[in-house]
């Protein structure tokens, strides 16, 4: 199947052949960079390239971050970088049937794919398509070239910080991802779903990049997969920039499924301006590392953010969730929820940051992180941070850790319900409140489906997808009515 | 005349709800502002106690021979006006006793007087807190904290009885009680009335005025005074409603 | 009692300023400025110390020397410089045996401090040890102790004294390779206090340390260590304060407690170091360390602080909670006003079974002030069963300052249930203008809820200590009003 693939693909190799000196992925990522800038950067417009300068500048003179380092004293990032990888240099060819690899079928849940294979765009309707409710989408690298100006004023205005080592490489290095323009008062009427696929025979490192654009008055809701397809190694490092325009709705589910030995960095920049409602949903059921640094910033008053996860975690996998919610204007308000079930080996890390800025008066945010810990092995650090300079305002937060109600199992078991099903309702009952803040009730049900899988340590995959590895499974029903509990 | 308010108009985010408002209330009397929801009667109240958002753009408010409008609401307390708040506020950590306490001995600073000695304070809470039944377990408890509808009530009466105001204002004392407590705060304040002191009370019904009878009933729509009468006005009122006022007015403007 | 207590706090918030700014002038025994192995040996050598003690010093001075100040707490402010600052600096006339002897300038002191060591002798019948600068000068009570076979002396004559206590427990919890000021601490520091409580003896008085930083560019490096054997009980005190003085002043103290089974330590703290003026200049860095070590099986540990004075405070009294069924408290309300800062909270460290913590902390912030609650739950993987709850509260007064929460917490046992709570206020104009319309100005009005809103931590405090601190919330937050 390699065979076929005439794209270039840069090994970067730990040690050479050559040498017996190591080398680290650093410098081999800054020496795949210098040789093909050219090509890296074709299509910018002067202002992306000279972006791109700096943010290679930050990474070569930083690299990647250890464990010495505040922000990532919990999240084994050098063995995820300690692999050989390999990082394409063009656009990735699949032998695999695309249509069929992409097709998703959920019932009740009308969407339009935007499919992205090994971070490259991959559409039937071309490079750049408007759709019928007038929604502009495509690939990054063609859009950069039909709307030079529309980039020139927001790529890149997010992620503008060069403290964050990922965000630098993937500003520096990335070609290709997904671009979303939501015209002024346009209502998509269907959920755009970007489905993001790992399939090569090797071990990859991938760059991608979103850019999404709601003008004022307009409405979308996304969903992002993020899927394996196989047992290799892959580690996808993303951006996403996110501009929700005066009086704009935009909610996010993003649906994290990769295999045990992926590891995925996901940033996402979220700026609100006045009167706009967001809502992003992080459900995060298989992944080896994981690591989601989100940043929501309410820069126009009367703007309000609903930031839900929920992880279910098990044998030796990791989850960081990083989140930060910046209240920059006066009276918006917030409301920041993640739920997390840890079995096994696993570990999360939770840290979330409410900011209120000086001035910022009248807001109201709210955070919480639960966990529930199901074996003596697993392990849960969280950090939810408050830092306000405003007095009129109301936060507050609270974190969890704790077990299964064991009362509350008695009671069902006296009902008559199995230790095991009993189990499963309470760890359903908890993580429903994650659930039930999915706005789109057919990708609430799916949803609802996959965590109840997930919870009987089934891999939770659509249907009629490829991906899954086993037969289609049945309905599941539990043997009491949920809504009760 | 203890209290004398002249032309008074009153705005709440730039929105005129007192439009032009004349009362004159004298020692020993008992004034009952009545009128349906929302013509004013609660920001009357706001206004005469100094309450922050509540602006006078015009007219006058004499108390005692001064006019207090630019008085700080602390000040007009001391001089001896009371409110008794629709919805008393709650003050976690603040025992009653402490903050009673704390407020007579503000008051008597104010008359030029040295702080109650502890002795005679707390036999002053004593007797009080029987005019109006109150059980010793509430002034140990933080202000109005886990109170009951009814009890919060009967505390600002206690807290009236403390501080001997020559004026007090009820705002809607009545509402959410029952007949029972509705008796004990009229009790209280029927034994508190003397020739010296005068009320203001605001009610939207009549009931409350079976126990207190009013020298004086004033009829409040739309900002102003419309109608003044005796006590048989308010059973008047009672019987017709508000509608043949809301026409009468109308009909005269 | 309530009523009067009240009463008097509030009379004190009309008078206006730091009270305690006063310097008194004692004539003092100092080290030239400066930190290097001589003035280690130069303070060693003054205060006539055994060989072992001047090794443990400079082990430690060796140890910081390799150290960089840490930056990581949510403060900021001018680099320190250490050659700069006066390690030893000690009133003349020593060696007291009765109170006759003390100088009448250093009782004056006292005197202006409100804790008449002869008063507070008859009345109070509370024990004091006087540390100023960096020298214990009386220690109140002693005979009476000792018939309990308490020891209660300064850190330094217990050195003398009690060799093997000390040798014994010092460093035992907070090692001089901690930190940063726990290094330099061990390498300089002065005096201190020292208790020990043996076994089943519950210390029938409250022991107490009034610590006074009086010489001008002095650094105040004290020492305290509390050691508690099987069954005893001790309630011990310590209030502070410093002179007026425009240049930033160090203090960087190490308290170590040891509870062995069931044995129960209580620390109190009223901190009243200066705070700075309104402008911010001067004020005491208030760098300390404090560890207690539940060793023993269902003893407990339980800290109060009332943190009201320095212009930064970088603490966490913490608990190590190494024995089954122990029990760590800390219950705390820091004020911050004008230019002030503090990073300040607590470490619960789970090691042993069934332990419990309970973490309940307010933070009042006004002015241009910074307050950050910094606390870390720690449940280690024996730790079965182990329980904690905090509640980190903070209320803001005024547009200008900033609250801020930073827990951290860390379970690596199933079995333990971990919960954490927050909010953030104002206070609210209806409960100001209640209390206004009850004529109680809005000065008053503040006072009086923010004392309601400290009161959970407050009524922790012995009574003594309860008084005084409620007038300091109020003195300190004078003036916030806008």
């Amino acid at each position: 199947m390699s065979g076929s693939r005439s794209n270039i693909c840069l090994k970067l190799s730990m040690k050479t052949k050559e040498t017996t000196q190591f080398q680290d992925l650093e410098s081999l990522l800054t020496a795949q960079f210098e040789q093909h800038s050219e090509r890296i950067a074709e299509g910018d417009t002067p202002a992306m390239k000279s972006l791109r300068m700096k943010h290679f500048e930050a990474f070569k003179a930083v690299g990647f971050p250890d464990s010495s380092h505040e922000k990532w004293r919990f999240t084994d990032i050098e063995s995820a970088l300690n692999q050989d990888f390999c990082h394409e240099l063009s656009a990735s060819r699949s032998d695999r049937n695309i249509e069929e690899l992409f097709r998703c079928e959920v019932h009740n849940f009308r969407s339009e794919i935007i499919s992205v294979l090994n971070g490259w765009y991959h559409s039937e309707n071309g490079p750049l398509f408007t759709n019928e409710d007038g929604v502009i989408y495509g690939s990054v690298k063609a859009a950069k070239i039909a709307y030079p100006e529309l980039f020139d004023a927001r790529y890149g205005h997010l992620a503008h910080g060069t403290a964050n080592s990922f965000v630098n490489l993937n500003t520096a290095m990335v070609q290709d991802g997904v671009f979303i323009y939501v015209p002024k008062g346009v209502e998509a009427s269907r959920t755009l779903q970007i489905i993001k696929m790992i399939d090569r025979d090797e071990n990859v490192f991938v760059q991608n990049r979103q850019l999404i654009i709601l003008e004022e008055g307009s409405k979308l809701s996304l969903m992002h997969c993020d899927d394996s397809i196989n047992h290799h190694t892959s580690l996808v490092n993303t951006v996403t920039e996110v501009f929700v325009g005066k009086n704009a709705h935009f909610e996010l589910y993003k649906l994290q499924n990769l295999n045990d030995a992926s590891g995925l960095i996901n940033n996402t920049f979220i700026s609100q301006e006045a009167g706009s409602n967001v809502r992003t949903n992080t459900l995060t059921f298989n992944c080896g590392m994981i690591r989601n640094n989100i940043e929501v910033a309410l820069n126009g008053p009367g703007a309000h953010a609903d930031v839900l996860g929920l992880y279910l975690m098990d044998k030796q996998q990791h989850v960081d969730n990083q989140i930060r919610i910046l209240h920059n204007a006066a009276h918006c308000t917030s409301n920041e929820l993640f739920k997390g079930i840890l079995d096994d080996e696993a570990t999360a890390v939770f840290n979330g940051y409410i900011y209120v800025k000086r001035d910022a008066q009248k807001t109201n945010a709210y955070q919480n992180n639960k966990n529930i810990l199901l074996k003596p092995t697993a392990r849960i650090n969280t950090m939810p941070f408050l830092e306000i300079y405003a007095d009129d305002v109301k936060c507050s937060h609270g974190a969890t850790i704790g077990q299964l109600d064991q009362e509350a199992m008695f009671y069902l078991r006296s009902r008559g319900i199995s230790q095991s099903n009993a189990r499963l309702l309470l760890m359903y009952a908890f993580a429903a409140d994650v659930i039930n803040m999915i706005n789109i009730e057919g990708l609430k049900s799916r949803i609802d489906d996959m965590v109840k899988k997930r919870l009987r340590g089934e891999l939770s995959v659509c249907e009629k997808c490829v991906l899954h590895c086993g037969t289609p499974e049945k309905e599941y029903h539990f043997d009491i009515d949920l809504s009760k509990l | 005349m203890l209290l004398n308010i002249k032309n008074l108009h009153v705005e709440i985010d730039g929105k005129e709800i007192i439009k032009g408002l004349n009362l004159g209330v004298n020692q020993g009397e008992v004034h009952a502002i009545m009128g349906p929801n929302g013509t004013g009667k609660s920001t009357l109240a706001a206004a005469i106690t100094g309450r922050e958002g509540y602006e006078i753009t015009a007219g006058e408010i004499w108390f005692k021979g001064t006019n207090i409008v630019d008085m700080e609401p602390d000040e007009r307390a001391n001089l001896g006006i009371f409110l008794s708040f629709q919805y008393p506020v709650e003050i976690p950590g603040v025992s009653m006793t402490n903050f009673m306490r704390t407020a007579i001995n503000a008051k008597r600073e104010y008359q030029g007087l040295p702080p109650v000695p502890a002795g005679e304070f707390l036999k002053m809470m004593e007797e009080k807190k029987n005019l109006v039944e109150i059980h010793s377990k509430l002034t140990n408890r933080s202000v109005n904290e886990g109170f009951s509808g009814g009890e919060k009530k009967r505390n600002e009466i206690f807290q009236m009885a403390m501080l001997e105001p020559s004026l007090a204002i009820l705002d809607e004392t009545d509402s959410g009680l029952d007949i029972d407590a509705l008796k004990v705060v009229a009790k209280g304040v029927n034994q508190l009335k003397s020739g010296e002191n005068a009320f203001v009370i605001i009610t939207h019904y009549q009931r409350l005025l079976d126990y207190i009878v009013p020298d004086f009933v004033h009829v409040l729509f739309d900002g102003k005074i419309v109608k003044t009468g005796g006590k048989n006005l308010a059973l008047e009122l009672e019987a017709k409603g508000y509608e043949w006022i809301k026409e009468q007015h109308l009909f005269e403007a | 009692m309530e009523v009067q207590q009240n009463d008097n706090i509030l009379e004190q918030v009309t008078t206006s300023d730091y009270k305690y700014g006063f310097y008194t002038d004692i004539e003092n025994d100092m080290a030239p400025p400066g930190l290097n192995e001589d003035i280690v040996r130069f303070i060693s050598a003054k205060k006539e110390e055994p060989e072992w003690m001047l090794e443990f010093r400079l082990k430690a001075f060796r140890h910081w020397q390799n150290l960089s100040e840490p930056g990581w707490a949510h403060i900021q402010y001018p680099k320190i410089n250490y050659q700069d600052i006066i390690y030893y600096a000690a009133p003349k006339k020593k060696s007291l045996a009765s109170l006759d002897e003390v100088d009448p300038e250093l009782l004056d002191t006292f005197n202006k401090l409100g804790i008449s060591l002869e008063e507070q002798k008859m009345l109070s019948g509370v024990a004091v040890d006087a540390v100023i600068d960096s020298v214990s000068v009386k220690t109140t009570f002693q005979d009476t102790l000792a018939k309990h076979g308490i020891i209660f002396c300064s850190f330094s004559e217990a050195v003398r004294e009690h060799p093997e206590l000390v040798k014994k427990y010092m460093g035992s919890v907070v090692p001089y390779t901690d930190n940063y000021f726990a290094a330099l601490n061990s390498a300089v520091f002065s005096d201190g206090s020292f208790c020990f409580i043996p076994a089943g003896v519950r210390c029938p008085l409250e022991l107490s340390t009034y610590f006074r930083i009086n010489a001008a560019n002095t650094g105040q490096f004290e020492r305290t260590l509390i050691v508690a054997e099987s069954g005893s009980y001790v309630s011990y005190m310590e209030g502070c304060t410093a002179p007026q003085r425009d240049e930033n002043q160090l203090h960087a103290a190490i308290v170590e407690i040891v509870a062995m089974d069931h044995a129960e330590v209580k620390y109190s703290t009223v901190q009243n170091w200066y705070p700075g003026d309104k402008e911010g200049k001067g004020g005491v860095y208030n760098f300390v360390t404090k560890r207690g070590l539940c060793k023993g099986r269902s003893s407990k540990i339980s800290w109060t602080q009332v943190e009201t004075g320095s212009s930064i405070t970088w603490k966490y009294p913490s608990c190590v909670l190494m024995g089954d069924n122990s029990v760590g408290e800390f219950y705390s309300v820091a004020v911050t006003n004008n230019f002030q800062q503090a990073d300040t909270g607590t470490k619960m460290i789970h090691i042993g079974k069934n332990t419990r913590s309970t973490v309940i902390s307010k933070g009042i912030s006004a002015g241009r002030s910074n307050n950050a609650y910094r606390g870390l739950v720690k449940i280690l993987p024996g730790a079965v069963n182990a329980r904690n709850f905090s509640q980190c509260d903070s209320l803001l007064l005024g547009d200008q300052c900033g609250a801020h929460t930073f827990p951290y917490i860390e379970a690596k046992n199933e079995t333990s249930i971990v919960e954490h709570e927050a909010t953030t206020s104002k206070i609210s104009e209806d409960q100001l203008f209640y209390c206004n319309q009850r004529g109680i100005d809005t000065e008053k009005a503040i006072g009086l809820i923010v004392n309601g809103y400290a009161k959970e931590v407050l009524n922790k405090l012995p009574m003594e200590f309860a008084v005084e601190a409620q007038k300091l919330l109020a003195i300190t937050l004078e003036g916030s009003v806008g």
